[in-house]
């Protein structure tokens, strides 16, 4: 297979002068993740500081409702509740190894905002984030969260103002810097090496399932379903399962449904609708108009909310491995109510919708079922608050 | 094409050629333009507003009424889903002889070159400050056309020095395909300073974007003949 393609998806597609940069990023990727003795200091911090490895737990009352079994991947209990920061101390970390001294990042919500404002403050590495004009004024806190961790949050304000308009302020930025700084990209996008790396990092996820459902079940589990956004914890979970027999299915922002429209998209779901293209340095599946021009996208979770999606899960869906399924905003809402009132667990808008795909299709997916819950709910309390008419 | 609005670009173009221009690269605006600065990306939202569209672009362009050569320059995700073929033959068919596309690195530029050979289009390679020897080799052997020197690394647009490039075009001495100097070329003086080190042109991108933006079409005029003049400063000291 040509470098840094997964089939059709993949690629290199950037500006000349980030060429240099991310060959140096494989290079040293390569020969790092060899060494014993970094990868030894990447667990010893995924263990200390981010709470690693995280439980796998069995919901009771859903399973016993649901006539399966349910198990999450407790992905919320990781540092600063998500499973950001596992890939944000890998590539923190490598960054230190090459000796650069300063980190930037793109967010959208600010959950991977802060974890890299984590990485960064614990490695003793400058951080500054893009985030989209629009979502700083949506996430006040977790921008101050970004300051009290020593991050310098920089607002865009060209294009849409979201995500993809931070993502693109971020690779100007690494262009006029890459050589002290390292871009660190928050999910499985982006140009090679990115998709790959980052799926390594996040790939502990499914290594620590796959060993803690043998343990408790003594076989793997019927099918693994996770939300998918850029698809990070996607990728994450399933690595370690593709080449056995699980169903893994991919669920996607269906937002407020499939309606065509030239300027914005009223969902995020590139794995079921989109089409072949180029963003943000990758040929990929993505939401477009009959030009190329990119779509602005909807969801109620901010971290599904992106034009885009990972290369390489985009060939698993082509590939027929990888189900992409899509759950609209209402039905991600009332898993989040389930799971809280059901579970005692509040989870993130995000994994609500791999929930809410579990609790609408129980009698289809197998017996013994494992969703990963990447994240805590805490974050998207105001914004389900505010739909009841409640405001703080 | 379509700034400030899609009617005047036929005129801004007419301009520029007159003012002295002897390449006229256009631009074709895509939503996320990730090689270009705040002037152009401005611009480039306007356009897009303005409904500017490929399909507009190609009309336009044939309508031009210039005698000087035309290039456009484009993110690939408008030529990919165009259809690459489609896309260059359309070039061909509008009268623009060459394509600059930032984004597309030469590993990846395999059915762009073979469709600019069956429809006699030039493509042009990029080559930046720390572009190492090896790909350098890569970008001259894609440029048909010219190569693209990149001033300085960041985005186009801005005023920082443009002070690596003379390293840069030592390096590339041994290379016969013509050399045009881009980003963040804003004055006569660096126009002088690059041809004397010995670029063959100079490439103006935002300096112009932005008075185009404004309207300010006079002085368009008067900032490219001055650039203009600068290059000729600059043939001339490099000769002696």
């Amino acid at each position: 297979m040509k470098r840094g393609w997964y089939g059709k998806y993949g690629g290199m597609f950037v500006p000349e002068t980030l060429m240099p940069a991310l060959e140096q990023l494989e290079r040293e990727y390569r020969k790092l993740n060899r060494d014993s003795n970094f990868k030894k200091e990447l667990e010893m911090y995924l263990q200390e500081f981010a709470g690693r490895p995280t439980p796998l737990y069995l919901c009771r009352r859903l399973s016993k409702e649901l006539g399966i079994k349910l198990y999450l991947k407790r992905e919320d209990l990781v540092h600063g509740g998500a499973h950001k920061l596992n890939n944000t101390l890998g590539q923190a970390l490598l960054a230190k190894h090459m000796g650069k001294t300063r980190l930037i990042a793109e967010t959208g919500a600010g959950q991977h905002g802060c974890a890299t404002a984590m990485a960064g403050a614990v490695l003793g590495l400058d951080v500054d984030i893009y985030m989209g004009a629009k979502d700083v004024e949506r996430q006040k806190i977790n921008v101050y969260r970004m300051h009290l961790l020593g991050a310098n949050v920089i607002p865009v304000h060209s294009g849409s103002m979201t995500l993809k308009d931070a993502t693109n302020e971020a690779l100007r930025d690494w262009s006029a810097s890459v050589e002290n700084t390292h871009y660190l990209i928050g999910s499985v996008v982006g140009p090679h090496p990115f998709p790959m790396i980052v799926r390594d990092f996040q790939s502990v996820i499914g290594k620590e399932t796959k060993e803690q459902i043998l343990k408790r079940e003594g076989r793997l589990p019927d099918s693994i379903v996770a939300c998918a956004g850029g698809g990070s914890n996607a990728m994450g979970i399933f690595y370690p399962f593709i080449k056995e027999e699980v169903e893994l299915y991919a669920i996607e922002a269906g937002g407020k449904g499939i309606k065509k429209d030239e300027k914005q998209a009223s969902h995020s779901a590139s794995l079921c609708v989109g089409e072949n293209g180029v963003l943000h340095g990758a040929m990929t599946k993505i939401l477009q108009n009959e030009y190329g021009q990119i779509l602005e996208t909807h969801s109620i979770a901010p971290g599904l909310d992106y034009s885009g999606v990972g290369p390489e899960l985009a060939q698993l869906c082509e590939d027929g491995r990888v189900r992409a399924e899509m759950v609209c905003d209402d039905d991600a809402i009332s898993a989040f109510y389930t799971l809280s009132k059901k579970e005692g667990i509040i989870p993130a808008l995000e994994s609500a919708h791999a929930i809410a795909y579990v609790l609408k299709n129980a009698d289809e997916i197998g017996e013994l079922v494992v969703v990963n819950l990447s994240g805590r709910g805490d974050k998207d309390v105001e914004s389900v608050a505010r739909l009841e008419g409640v405001s703080f | 094409m379509g700034d400030p609005s899609i009617e005047e670009s036929k005129k801004v173009v007419e301009i520029i050629e007159k003012s002295g221009a002897d390449i006229i690269e256009l631009g074709l605006p895509f939503s996320d333009p990730i090689a270009d600065g705040k002037v152009i990306q401005r611009a480039s939202e306007r356009a897009l507003n303005a409904g500017m569209n490929p399909d507009l672009f190609f009309d336009l362009v044939s309508e031009l009424n210039v005698k000087v050569p035309l290039a456009v320059m484009t993110y690939y995700n408008l030529v990919f889903k165009r259809g690459i073929e489609r896309f260059v033959r359309d070039c061909s068919t509008a009268g623009i002889s060459g394509i600059i596309i930032p984004d597309l690195p030469p590993e990846e530029a395999g059915d762009i070159l073979r469709a600019c050979r069956k429809f006699s289009v030039e493509y042009t390679g990029f080559v930046t400050p720390i572009t190492t020897p090896e790909r350098i080799e890569k970008a001259v052997e894609v440029s048909t056309g010219f190569l693209y020197i990149v001033s300085r690394l960041g985005v186009t647009g801005g005023t920082t020095s443009i002070s690596p490039l003379k390293k840069l075009l030592e390096r590339l001495k041994q290379y016969e395909v013509p050399k045009a100097v881009g980003f963040g070329i804003s004055s006569p003086s660096q126009c002088e300073e690059a041809i004397s080190m010995g670029a063959d042109g100079v490439i103006v991108g935002s300096a112009i974007v932005k008075l185009v933006g404004e309207r300010k079409y006079k002085e368009i005029e008067e900032v490219l003949r001055k650039m203009k003049e600068g290059c000729l400063r600059g043939l001339k000291r490099r000769i002696e």
